[in-house]
């Protein structure tokens, strides 16, 4: 597995730094996490083979650097961050991809700088909304470790899942990775609390590029129905559901994401 | 020493078996099918019954306070209840404590500013101005606000409204968190500069740095028993010590649900049940409701999970009755034994204000009417003596509520 390297650039006019993950050789592919923060996982290793895989820490979620979520307020200043980044790291174009709170940063950044995308993949994204399947915080941040692990994944003892949710032996280690769970859906959700619809359908018509909407179809945390909602909102899009799988395709179905995306991107 | 008393406004007649029925009594507990709107009125009625008859009777104050969501306490607006017991004790000396409406829970937090100073006005300078940060599932869950945002709107409101009760002139605030062209609240206060500032808190040592940076008095809320306060409240006054202020022991509030029965044994059979229901189902809570991601400091979180100040609050279903009173969760028995263990622990904590729950849990209006009896007659003469003999001054008592020396009825 590729040791991906860590880069600090600047952005917002340097009140702050973000810290990205920097692996591989090829196209710049960007990718941005879920709430559950940052985790090179085997889906992004196989990209990094292919692309050159740029995976930032939101805000307030890398390593030693807490207190970095002060320096956004809301949304917008997320969104400026990011167009930032881009420039920071010399990305003219890039392939974009996002993952559940990552998949609406990433849609908002194409949104925001849509001749940079070259390929837009959002796999289970939050950042629409319709009655028909409503979801909040709450589905996230009220339950228990144990109920979200229920919600979270198709099957919970898939040895990729089980790898990255059980938390380290060691005491002090264990609660260093409680700590930064929590925190992490703390940084991210407060750009987004209580709903996660914050006007992206007012902007999701600016991104022209081809878009792949990939949704688990066991997903029990986001419902399935919003690939439709996202397909229909997109110019040039196609939608991919993937059997026996929940809201984390890149853990529980890693195979088949990557045989989906690597040929999109190519396509 | 003063002696207030307090109330949740808890639901007193859950089922038996609701903690397995319902996953949490807080923030997802469907009313409807829950509650009884006939006896959620009748509980409205009895909660100010029971809070004048404790002005009557000869405690020095009453308090509300703001839950929201719950079965535990929904007191949702305090100030409703509070400006109903400021016009039913006109005359009296009884200070009217609001703990309080919480300027976060609103926008823009003028409002309490504002409804603050009609308390003030309509008791004629009894009010004390409670200053809650709130809780964190209530600020986020029942009130929609960002975990991370709700310590600093707290900070920024408090200013605010310290500005607006204080201000000669209309001014322009353009804050982080609000912006209004024409602070000029109708009207200020009654007291001057303003009213005597409380602050609730369960020991996060970030409040007590603002409370004791603005020389307010500190309300230590817990569920974990005085016993379990110990450590705390030293951590608190060591903090004082740190920060230049003096050991005067009316910088600090206790909150304690108390029993008085003829007996001790007595005791168990009158509260038993009440303080189980009160630990078993009103704070029946997962306790990642309670602090929602983002709402403590990172370093409040790496304390917390490092450190563990705090038993889970699974262990409260462990407990019984005898666990409770043992562990001083609780402080049920005789008149002469309650008295005694209440004094023990003000002197222990070095506490000025105790603020006493004679209504808990599920206990009747019938029997907690018969507790503030009790109470006032046969434990507040002795308590409020303690302080008496030392020369602290109570720079937090509402000006006019120190009308005259007050005595048990």
């Amino acid at each position: 597995m590729a040791k991906p390297r860590k880069r600090v650039v600047s952005v917002l006019g340097g009140s702050l730094e973000m810290t990205v993950n920097v692996a591989g050789k090829g196209k710049p592919l960007l990718f941005l996490h879920s709430a559950g923060g940052f985790y090179w996982d085997d889906f992004l290793d196989e990209l990094s083979e292919h692309y050159k895989v740029y995976a930032p820490h939101f805000p307030g979620t890398a390593p030693g650097r807490p207190n970095d979520i002060e320096k956004v307020d809301n949304l917008w200043d997320t969104v400026i961050a990011y167009e930032d980044l881009l420039d920071a790291l010399k990305i003219k174009k890039c392939i974009l991809m996002g993952h559940s709170f990552g998949g609406l940063l990433a849609s908002e950044l194409a949104a925001q700088r849509p001749k940079a995308i070259l390929k837009l993949i959002l796999i289970a994204p939050i950042g629409l909304w319709t009655e028909k399947a409503p979801y909040s915080v709450w589905n996230w941040c009220s339950p228990s470790f144990e109920e979200i692990m229920d919600v979270l994944f198709y099957d919970k003892s898939h040895p990729a899942v089980v790898e990255r949710m059980t938390p380290p032996a060691k005491t002090r280690a264990a609660d260093q990775w409680t700590i930064d769970f929590i925190w992490t859906l703390g940084c991210t959700a407060k750009v987004i609390w209580p709903i996660p619809d914050k006007g992206l359908k007012k902007r999701i018509h600016r991104i022209g590029c081809p878009s792949l909407v990939v949704w688990g179809e066991d997903d029990k945390l986001i419902p399935p129905i919003y690939a439709e909602e996202f397909s229909r909102a997109l110019n040039d899009s196609e939608i991919y559901m993937i059997p026996k799988c929940g809201h984390e395709p890149p853990l529980e179905q890693k195979a088949l994401l990557f045989n989906k995306v690597h040929p999109f991107i190519q396509s | 020493m003063k002696i207030a008393c307090f109330h949740l406004m808890p639901y007193r007649d859950l089922d038996d078996d609701f903690e397995k029925k319902y996953p949490s009594s807080w923030f997802s507990l469907p009313f409807s099918e829950v509650a009884d709107r006939q006896k959620v009125s009748q509980y409205f009625n009895w909660t100010l019954d029971e809070l004048t008859f404790a002005a009557e009777s000869g405690f020095d104050g009453v308090c509300t306070n703001e839950h929201h969501q719950n079965a535990y306490g929904f007191m949702v607006n305090p100030n409703l209840m509070g400006s109903v017991l400021a016009r039913a004790t006109r005359g009296t000396d009884t200070a009217i404590i609001q703990m309080g409406e919480t300027a976060v829970f609103l926008n823009p937090p003028i409002r309490v500013a504002e409804e603050y100073a009609m308390l003030d006005a309509i008791s004629e300078g009894r009010l004390v101005a409670g200053f809650p940060v709130g809780l964190g599932g209530d600020f986020s869950y029942s009130y929609g606000m960002a975990p991370m945002e709700q310590r600093a709107r707290y900070y920024e409101a408090h200013d605010l409204i310290k500005k607006a009760w204080t201000a000669t002139e209309g001014f322009a605030w353009n804050g982080t968190y609000y912006q209004l062209p024409m602070v000029n609240i109708w009207p200020q206060p009654f007291q001057q500069p303003h009213p005597p500032i409380w602050v609730p808190g369960n020991a996060s040592p970030s409040t007590w740095d603002f409370v004791l940076k603005h020389d307010y008095s500190y309300c230590f809320l817990t569920y974990f028993g005085a016993k379990g306060a110990k450590h705390m409240v030293e951590g608190f006054w060591q903090r004082a010590e740190e920060l230049g202020r003096d050991r005067n022991p009316y910088r600090l509030n206790f909150l304690i649900p108390v029993g008085v029965s003829e007996t001790d044994e007595q005791a168990e059979k009158d509260y038993g049940h009440a303080a189980e229901y009160l630990y078993h189902k009103g704070l029946h809570l997962p306790e990642q409701l309670l602090a929602p991601p983002g709402h403590m400091t990172h370093s409040s979180l790496t304390h917390l999970i490092t450190k563990r100040p705090f038993p889970p609050y699974d262990e409260f279903k462990k407990m019984k009755f005898n666990d409770f009173n043992d562990k001083d969760y609780v402080v049920c028995g005789s008149a002469k034994t309650v008295t005694d263990r209440l004094t023990e622990i003000v002197k222990t904590l070095n506490v000025g204000h105790l603020m006493i729950l004679p209504q808990f849990g599920s206990l009747s209006h019938e029997k907690t009417m018969t507790n503030i009896d009790r109470i006032a007659k046969n434990v507040l003469p002795s308590l409020r003596g303690i302080w008496e003999d030392t020369s602290w001054e109570d720079k937090w008592w509402p000006s006019g509520a120190e009308k005259k020396v007050k005595q048990a009825a």
